[in-house]
Formats: structure tokens, C-alpha cells, sequence
């Protein structure tokens, strides 16, 4: 049987006169003043991250041994650490690894949670109470205490530690994915496409994934913010980014055995890592808001 | 009340059985042969023979999980290699110091979400709300380890306030353990305080719109009374059993702040463990807070339906 689309069979059904969803979405955003100051961050460090290479900074791992902890100057405006690396070189290489953890990690946990929850929304019965059990157990122990288990038992690295944050972050995007497949599926269109004959992989491809992306967007904007302080942390501890390799958690866990002789150490990763999970939260509140149905 | 409570204990069954799969599954993560390995240094065939032995690593998979989650329910989490000492012991040792650094953050963030969600909502539109939100989000955004090194800065180290680290138990000296643990309460609370404000705020805002906060306001009482009495109480049902499950993420925060301030608890020595490659331990603390965290579930569940009688009948 030919699989028949039913927004040919119904033409005209979108309101001719509204502009298209994406467009509506873009302009309620631009309406939002606090999500595009969180865009703006993002993009910020985005660019410092890829820009790393060329911007003139020295390389993350050239000590100055004549200026070791030494306090900001013009030849080191963030000032030193503690073998003489300049501060703002190493936080704009440490941009790199957690913006890659945040990234990669929800990459990881989508990859692998949204076809479990897609799965499990879409054929429901035992393989939904399979997948849906797993999902809780893995909900039920904290985020960063099941990171730190998997990071301990993989190694300490900061692949490792993306795997570890991805695993944990996962069972978040199965919830997801499954509660949204299975409103999707009591939609009028996608029981007449079934009725219609479209296979199982293309009502999934078709009408399922496209309308469970905006709510999956959001989460995972904000599960990037999440992915980074628990990169961080796990670095803080040992467990990430493994030195003389910058990332903004291991520089705040060598500052802290410094902290009455050089503070400054101290003070510019935690703030990048504020700033930069702000932006996220900010996004990704905005973009909720802007994605919003009852409000399009 | 009671039936409920067993229907909901019998559901968390399978989730606790998989909790212990997973946290059995993570000795099979590690390289190479997971005795050897967890053995550490001990390179003793003997001692290697036995730790064989009482794992029944020479067993399939699923005879080898039987009896580990033997043990485990007979209180045998295994024995730390560090310390000698059984899991569970240890566990328990450092339990209460864990607890008491969670209620006091709990009591911070209760002080401080509460009362700024209830502003925020009264005051919706206005620059104390916009205020609050941010205030809000920067608490989420904030990392919190970086947050108790800058108070260490700050209070310990620039003002001499507060002492940056150590441990004062309680029941020895109460004053002191009050004092020992304020900064660190603080620095695990401020996460909690945002996330209680944004609950708390999006309760507020439903309930002024209810019907019986109107009828209160026509009745001619204050609008203190209104609010507190009228609106707060019925708003603070959600809120609560958001707090208990949220109490769960407090153990979890707690591995930083005691990781900061050098408090010797649950946190620390889930750390320690790790890189004492202790993984007993290791995956006796993940069993337990998984455990606990159902139990926390299963408490905020029943908070609801005692809080808000209306679930009894619709169920």
C-alpha cells in the first residue's frame, strides 16, 4: 500500500495568514530580552572556545617561572597560577573542555534517550514497563553521585567524564521523549496516518520526532547547563579533566589550596562557569517560553 | 492510608531490584579483571583466593548478582579495603554528620525560598519579582563548590568570622558543630533556595487567582491574613513534597561542600573511596542513596495525599 501523507489529503489546514511556526518562535524570542542576553553569553564563550587557537594568549601549559602566582598585570591580566601559566590563556582553553563536556554529554544522553523513549511511548506494553523501570532506577540515584560512580569505575578523564555525565543525564530525555511520544500518538493525524497504512518507521520519522523536538530542545539547553557545573565538579575532584589539561573545574581545585596568596586563581573559573551556565538557564528558559503551543 | 502505602512500596520493588543491578553492573566497568582490581595493592593470592571466593567470581553473571544481593539484604555491603571496616558501619558512621549538614541547608533554603517566592508572586510584574527570578536563576547557575571557596575568602580568610574547615560533633558541643557548619549549609542551601522559590512562586501565582482567596479579600480581611493564612498554606502542599524529594539531592550536593570544607561525611568518603579505588564502598553508597531515594519518594507521595485529602478521593 502507498503510504499517503495527511496534510496533502487536508490541505489548507495552517492559517494562511499566520507567518510560519519557526518565524513566530524566532520573533517571540527576540521579544525576550533575558533570552537573548543568555544567547549572547553562549555565544561569547562559543566563540572564545573555537577561536582558542588564533586569539593571542599564550599556550595553556607555558609557565613564566619568573612570575609564579603572580597578581593581575598588563602582561597577565587575569594574573598567574601556580607554576606561572597565565590565568585568562588557561580559562580560554578550559572554555573548550566544558563547553565540548556540556555538548558531547547531552549529545550522549539524547542519542541514547530519546530512541528508548520514542520506543517506549510509541509500542508501549512490556518494553515500555522495561525501559520505563531502568529509567526510574537510574532517576533514583542523584545525578552527581551516579557521575562520580560511573567517572570512578571508567577512569578519571575527560571523555570519561562525558560518558559519566551523558549516562546520568539520559534516563531524563527516556521520560521525556516517552510522555511526549504518547501525546503525540493520540493526535488525530498521526492515528489517520496508521489507518492510512504509513509503516511504523515512517510515522515515527514523519510525525512523531518532529513534533517531540521543541520540548527535547529545551531540556536539552538547560541539561547543557547541568552537564557543565557536574563537568566541573567531577573535574574540581579529580575525576575530569586530567592536568596539565585546562578545563575551569581543575583550575578552581588547584585554586583552593591558594587562596590567601593568590585568590584571584579562584575567582575567574567560577565566575566563566557562572556566567556560562547563566546563559544556558537563560536560553533555555526563553526558548520555553517561546516554544510554548498555548501561546503560538 | 496504609494500603496506599503498600501499593507504593510494592511498585518500588522492581526499581530498587534494578538499582542494585546497576550499581552490581559498575564493577564489571572497570579494565581488566574486577578483583584484581579492586583488590589494589593487595597482591596476596590468598587474600585474591577469598575475595574470588566471596564474590563467586569464577560463577556465571547472574549467580554472582544472587549473592551479592544476598549479602546486601543481609546488611553485607562488603568491607572497605582501606579501612577494614564493613561497608555498612561506615556508611552509618558518616551518615549523621551528612544529616545534619542537610537540615541545616534545609532550614537556609527554607528561610530564604520561601518567604522571596511568596514576595516574587504577590508582587508578579514588578522589579522585586524581576529581581527575585534573578536572584533565582543565578542560585542555579552558581556551582556551588566555587561558592564555598569565595565564602572561605571571604568570611574565613579575609574577615576571620567563621573557621574554613573542620568537624565539631553536635552532640559534644552544639554551639561550636552550629557554628562549624553554617558557611557549608549555606553554600549547599543556596541551590535549594532557588529551586524552592521557583516552586514556590508558581504555587503563590495559581492560588491568588483562586476563588476563596477572593471570597477571603471581600470578607474585609488584611491582606497579610489573606496571604499567609488563605494563600501560603494551601500553596505550601507542592511545595513540600518537592522538599522532600529534593532533600535526596541535598546528600548528593553534599559531596562538594564536604569535599570543600573538609567535613568528614557521607560526601568525603564517597570521594576518598573513589580514589582509595575503594569500590565497595563506592557501590555501597550508590545502592543506599538510590534506596533512599525511593524511600523519599515513596514519604513525598504519602506527604501529598495527607497535605491535600482531595488525592484520597480521586484515587
Amino acid at each position: 500500500m502507498t503510504a499517503v501523507d495527511p496534510a496533502a489529503v487536508a490541505p489548507g489546514l495552517d492559517a494562511p495568514d499566520l507567518p510560519p511556526r519557526r518565524s513566530r518562535v524566532w520573533a517571540k524570542l527576540r521579544r525576550n530580552p533575558a533570552a537573548i542576553a543568555g544567547g549572547g553569553i553562549v555565544l561569547f564563550f562559543a566563540a572564545v572556545a573555537v577561536l582558542a587557537p588564533v586569539l593571542p594568549v599564550p599556550g595553556p601549559a607555558e609557565a613564566d617561572w619568573s612570575a609564579v602566582r603572580a597578581a593581575p598585570s598588563a602582561a597577565h591580566p587575569l594574573g598567574t597560577d601556580e607554576l606561572g601559566r597565565d590565568v585568562l590563556a588557561r580559562m580560554v582553553w578550559g572554555a573548550q573542555a566544558s563547553l565540548l563536556a556540556g555538548v558531547v554529554s547531552v549529545a550522549i544522553a539524547l542519542l541514547l534517550g530519546v530512541p528508548l523513549g520514542v520506543l517506549a511511548g510509541y509500542r508501549r506494553g512490556w518494553i515500555d514497563a522495561v525501559i520505563s523501570r531502568f529509567t526510574e532506577a537510574l532517576l533514583a540515584a542523584p545525578f552527581l553521585i551516579l557521575a562520580i560512580a560511573f567517572a570512578a569505575f571508567l577512569g578519571p578523564s575527560l571523555t570519561n567524564a562525558m560518558i559519566a555525565i551523558g549516562l546520568s543525564a539520559m534516563p531524563l530525555f527516556v521520560r521525556l521523549a516517552r510522555g511526549q511520544t504518547m501525546a503525540v500518538m493520540t493526535e488525530d493525524y498521526v492515528e489517520s496516518a496508521r489507518a492510512i497504512g504509513v509503516g511504523h518507521l515512517a510515522t515515527v520519522g514523519r510525525y512523531v520526532l518532529p513534533n517531540i523536538v521543541p520540548p527535547l530542545l529545551v531540556q536539552a539547553t538547560l541539561t547543557i547547563a547541568t552537564a557543565i557545573i557536574a563537568e566541573a565538579s567531577l573535574s574540581f575532584l579529580g575525576l575530569g579533566q586530567q592536568p596539565p589539561a585546562p578545563s575551569w573545574g581543575s583550575m578552581l581545585n588547584v585554586a583552593k589550596n591558594y587562596l590567601e596568596v593568590a585568590p584571584w586563581m579562584a575567582l575567574w573559573p567560577g565566575i566563566a562557569i557562572f556566567l556560562v551556565v547563566l546563559g544556558f538557564n537563560l536560553l533555555g528558559d526563553g526558548l520555553r517560553d517561546a516554544l510554548d503551543p498555548r501561546d503560538l | 492510608m496504609l494500603a496506599f502505602l503498600a501499593r507504593r512500596v510494592l511498585v518500588a520493588i522492581p526499581t530498587v531490584v534494578l538499582i542494585s543491578m546497576l550499581v552490581f553492573g559498575l564493577q564489571h566497568l572497570l579494565p581488566g579483571d574486577p578483583i584484581l582490581v579492586m583488590a589494589g595493592e593487595e597482591r596476596d593470592p590468598e587474600v585474591i583466593a577469598l575475595l574470588r571466593e566471596k564474590y563467586r567470581m569464577d560463577d556465571p553473571i547472574p549467580v554472582q548478582y544472587l549473592a551479592w544481593i544476598g549479602n546486601a539484604l543481609t546488611g553485607d555491603l562488603g568491607t572497605s579495603l582501606r579501612t577494614q571496616q564493613p561497608v555498612l558501619e561506615l556508611i552509618g558512621e558518616k551518615l549523621p554528620v551528612t544529616l545534619q549538614l542537610a537540615l541545616m541547608a534545609l532550614v537556609v533554603a527554607v528561610c530564604i525560598g520561601i518567604p522571596a517566592g511568596v514576595i516574587s508572586a504577590y508582587r508578579k510584574g514588578t522589579w522585586v519579582d524581576w529581581l527575585a527570578n534573578l536572584v533565582a536563576l543565578s542560585g542555579l547557575s552558581v556551582p556551588n563548590f566555587w561558592l564555598g571557596i569565595m565564602l572561605i575568602l571571604l568570611v574565613s580568610v579575609r574577615l576571620g568570622w567563621l573557621p574554613a574547615s573542620g568537624y565539631a560533633p553536635f552532640s559534644d558541643d552544639p554551639l561550636r558543630s552550629i557554628q562549624v557548619m553554617a558557611m557549608p549549609a549555606v553554600v549547599l542551601g543556596t541551590g535549594l533556595a532557588a529551586t524552592l522559590m521557583r516552586h514556590t512562586r508558581s504555587a503563590m501565582l495559581g492560588v491568588l487567582r483562586a476563588d476563596y482567596v477572593r471570597t477571603a479579600r471581600a470578607k474585609g480581611l488584611s491582606e497579610r491574613r489573606v496571604v499567609i493564612r488563605h494563600a501560603l498554606r494551601n500553596a505550601l502542599v507542592p511545595v513540600v513534597t518537592v522538599t522532600t524529594i529534593l532533600f535526596g539531592e541535598l546528600l548528593a550536593g553534599a559531596v562538594l561542600t564536604e569535599q570543600i570544607f573538609t567535613i568528614p561525611g557521607f560526601g568525603k568518603l564517597v570521594v576518598d573511596a573513589v580514589f582509595n579505588r575503594d569500590y565497595a564502598v563506592v557501590q555501597g553508597i550508590v545502592l543506599c542513596t538510590g534506596v533512599a531515594f525511593v524511600a523519599m519518594n515513596i514519604l513525598s507521595d504519602a506527604l501529598y495525599r495527607v497535605l491535600n485529602p482531595r488525592m484520597g478521593e480521586v484515587a
